[in-house]
């Protein structure tokens, strides 16, 4: 019982201090980079429950503020391997357990 | 007219016709002409008009006739027999062979035949014609297939078909006036048709495609395990950096910035000096022998020559884009002493263009440390005692400037302006002077347009102030040898005193050397009449204050004692002088060029008379040497010639004060040895002079 308490405490702790976005890596000039890190915490806040929903909110955000076309995704493990425009790749983690990944390729 | 039978019926109508055409028949006798009965027929038509309401004018000669008269009848019968026709014409028939009468004369006499261009629309003609001229043909077709149908259309409502004939009416004659449009008829006599196309450009076809934007691949794998590493690391660096969690995410955008800073910041500008470090050390391989030369090698043949010496060529200086040029101006650097300047411009008055004003170092030889293109060709330049970056320039256009080795840009830093006293003619000589009472900076400059003048850096602004105008003709007339030329104006060297600062002398063009001081503005102190072609240079001893040199194209160069009116010492070197220069380190030696190529060196102490080394220092023979200047500590000096090369010279130890003997000796070393060693040489000229 009390390694589950711990556990739980740990996981709190864990998720309290690993709720801070941290991008992994980017390419991104300044500007954007801070309003599309943004633009990601806020739609994965909003649907915290729903991945698709969040992808979906934030490609389309990203195609009207820079022009498309912009590809998002959000999970908690997968691989990839993508082609993007230079400048336009953004992957960061969030939540201590979500990875996103925002690029854009037309 | 002849086939019908006409009766003349005597009318009121007719009365008027009758008449005239009796007295027309009276008039022209027997003769009733068809022409007659045309204007009969015509005028008949015409009275109809015109006779209602108004009174008839008879001719003055009209018969009166009675009513019965008129009334009365007159029968003729017209025939169709040709009154004139032969009725007798016989022709022989073969037939029969007999001559036989022939029984049918023609009767038909043409009087006049007109051809009208009248033709029947139905007539063959007609049709042919529109079949020539298709178009209207159309049209011509449509309106008679419209009227057709028409005519039997008439018989029926009145008033509908009145309102479609006007409307038809209406239309058909838009139609016509559309024709007539159409049918704009050129003139037919005197037509000709004119066409000409133009040439058609030919077409060409040009594409571009944009570079698509660049792409790049990235590839990661997501996992919680990995997520769970990032974040764990992520904090520890946070806590080791002690800062908070906040502040995370800015850190690190903050180590993406100097990483970018890093890499913007590999411009070539920190590459030049390095650059230069480099070419200096691949010269000074690739001209290791000339640097060991410079340094150690001293000929050991001098000592078996006892009087005289020789010059060892050294380093070539030379730019490309200067090889038109000739070198006008040399001048040593006083505090880095590798360092000299070399003006360069043209002494030929046909051939004036641009200049340059380059900057070689003894460390490197193949390229000019500072390159200032000029517009006009530099004739003269000073580098400053103490401040080795500013040097003073004279231009053959008049203007003086100064540049600033400081400034990065190719422009001078003070420039003389029409506004601001420039001269008028080439500038011969620049010479910077001490500080004035305020610590501005200032030089004397001389031209041709005989002013004297010195500038003063003030700001960002050159103020000038004229020392001596030498064309003044109070001065002129006061001078000791009456009323010269006033050609005699023109200054082309001067050189102040090395101790007494107001006092300077300065050469001219005639042939004149005059003293002058400051103080005095139209005044010479003294001329000395020294040559007798234009003065190339004159210099003060730099130890001994009475004496000074100068040199002049007619061949010679003479030493004088500014006391004495006399030259103390003649020297004739067979070709005109470009130059002379006093060494520094000893006052009985200088150094003089001749156009002919060669450098002359002079030590007085060894021989009074003839050059202790004359050398041919040119690799082509019609080079001239223009100018010449010793090395203030190195025993080398710079010849420069008028192709823009400058060439480098070791002296022999024979051309020096010969260092070892005084070492034996232990005579001690400075001006005042120098001083007594030349006053000597002096006193044995002064003495005969004296005695005579």
């Amino acid at each position: 019982m009390a390694e589950t308490a711990d556990n739980k405490k740990e996981e709190a702790d864990y998720k309290r201090l690993h709720s801070f976005p941290l991008i992994r890596h980017t390419d991104m000039p300044e500007e954007m980079r801070v309003e599309t890190m943004e633009l990601c915490v806020t739609a994965c806040e909003k649907f915290a429950t729903n991945n698709e929903s969040a992808a979906k909110m934030i490609k389309e955000s990203m195609d009207k503020k820079f022009g498309s076309s912009w590809h998002v995704v959000i999970g908690e493990g997968f691989g990839f391997e993508v082609t993007h425009e230079v400048k336009n790749l953004l992957y960061m983690f969030f939540g201590g357990s979500l990875a996103v990944c925002v690029w854009k390729c037309s | 007219m002849h086939a019908t039978q006409k009766t003349f019926v005597k009318s009121k109508q007719g009365s008027n016709t009758q008449s005239q055409l009796k007295a027309s028949a009276a008039r022209t006798s027997k003769t009733i002409s068809k022409k007659k009965d045309d204007a009969d027929g015509t005028e008949i038509g015409e009275g109809d008009e015109w006779m209602d309401g108004k009174t008839l004018i008879k001719p003055p000669n009209q018969l009166d006739l009675t009513e019965a008269e008129l009334k009365e009848e007159f029968t003729r019968i017209l025939t169709a027999k040709n009154p004139h026709a032969p009725e007798n014409i016989v022709r022989y028939s073969f037939k029969e062979r007999s001559y036989k009468a022939i029984s049918s004369v023609d009767q038909l006499a043409v009087h006049l035949v007109l051809e009208g261009n009248l033709l029947h629309r139905d007539s063959d003609e007609a049709r042919r014609q529109r079949a020539k001229q298709g178009l209207q043909d159309t049209t011509v077709i449509a309106e008679t297939g419209d009227e057709q149908p028409q005519t039997p259309a008439a018989g029926g409502g009145d008033a509908a078909d009145m309102e479609e004939g006007g409307g038809e009416e209406r239309a058909d004659s838009v139609v016509f006036k559309a024709d007539k449009k159409e049918q704009k008829l050129t003139n037919q006599f005197n037509f000709s048709e004119r066409a000409s196309q133009t040439l058609n450009n030919p077409l060409r076809e040009r594409q571009c495609q944009t570079e698509p934007p660049p792409r790049a691949n990235f590839s990661a794998t997501a996992s919680q395990w990995e997520i769970y590493d990032v974040y764990v690391e992520e904090l520890q660096k946070q806590e080791k950096n002690k800062e908070k969690a906040k502040a995370v995410p800015k850190k690190d955008q903050d180590k993406t910035k100097k990483i970018l800073v890093e890499t913007q910041s590999d411009d070539s500008t920190k590459m030049a000096k390095l650059a230069k470090i480099m070419e200096r050390m691949v010269n000074q391989n690739a001209f290791d022998d000339i640097a060991q030369d410079f340094k150690y090698f001293e000929d050991a043949s001098d000592e078996f020559r006892d009087q005289e010496g020789t010059l060892l060529p050294l380093w070539k200086f030379q730019y490309d884009k200067a090889k038109r040029l000739s070198v006008t101006a040399l001048c040593w650097n006083q505090i880095y002493q590798d360092l000299f300047a070399v003006g360069l411009g043209s002494y030929d008055f046909t051939k004036q263009g641009h200049g340059m004003l380059v900057f070689y170092s003894l460390k490197n030889s193949t390229y000019p440390e500072y390159i200032y293109p000029t517009t006009s060709g530099v004739l003269c330049l000073d580098i400053h005692q103490q401040l080795p970056y500013l040097i003073a320039v004279g231009f053959y256009d008049g203007c003086v400037a100064v540049y600033s080795l400081r400034e990065e840009r190719l422009e001078p830093l003070y420039k003389s302006t029409a506004k601001s006293g420039k001269h008028t003619s080439p500038v011969w000589q620049v010479r910077w002077q001490k500080d004035d009472m305020d610590n501005n900076h200032n030089f004397i400059s001389v031209s041709s347009d005989g002013r004297v003048v010195s500038w003063t850096l003030v700001k960002n602004e050159l103020v000038f102030t004229d020392i001596i105008k030498l064309s003044l003709e109070g001065a002129v007339l006061e001078g000791p040898e009456g009323a010269p030329p006033p050609t005699m104006a023109c200054g082309t060297s001067f050189d102040f005193h090395k101790q007494i600062t107001y006092l300077f002398l300065v050469g001219t063009e005639e042939g004149k050397i005059h003293k002058c001081s400051k103080a005095y503005t139209s005044q010479f102190l003294e001329t000395y009449d020294a040559h007798n072609m234009v003065v190339d240079a004159v210099k003060w001893n730099p130890f001994h204050p009475n004496v000074f040199i100068s040199c002049s194209s007619d061949w010679t160069v003479k030493i004088w004692d500014h006391t004495i009116k006399t030259p103390m010492f003649i020297f004739d070197l067979n070709a005109a002088v470009g130059d002379v220069a006093w060494s520094p380190q000893s006052s009985t030696v200088f150094a003089a060029v001749t156009i002919d190529g060669k450098a002359h060196i002079f030590d007085l102490g060894i021989n009074k008379y003839e050059a202790i080394c004359q050398q041919s220092v040119v690799a082509k023979k019609k080079t001239k040497l223009t100018h010449v200047e010793f090395n203030p500590v190195y025993p080398i000096i710079i010849v420069g010639d008028d192709r823009g090369y400058v060439n480098s010279l070791k002296l022999s130890p024979n051309l020096r004060s010969k260092p070892k003997e005084k070492k034996g000796q232990e005579v001690p070393k400075g001006p005042e040895l120098e001083i007594a060693k030349l006053e000597k040489l002096l006193s044995l000229v002064r003495e005969p002079d004296n005695k005579v």
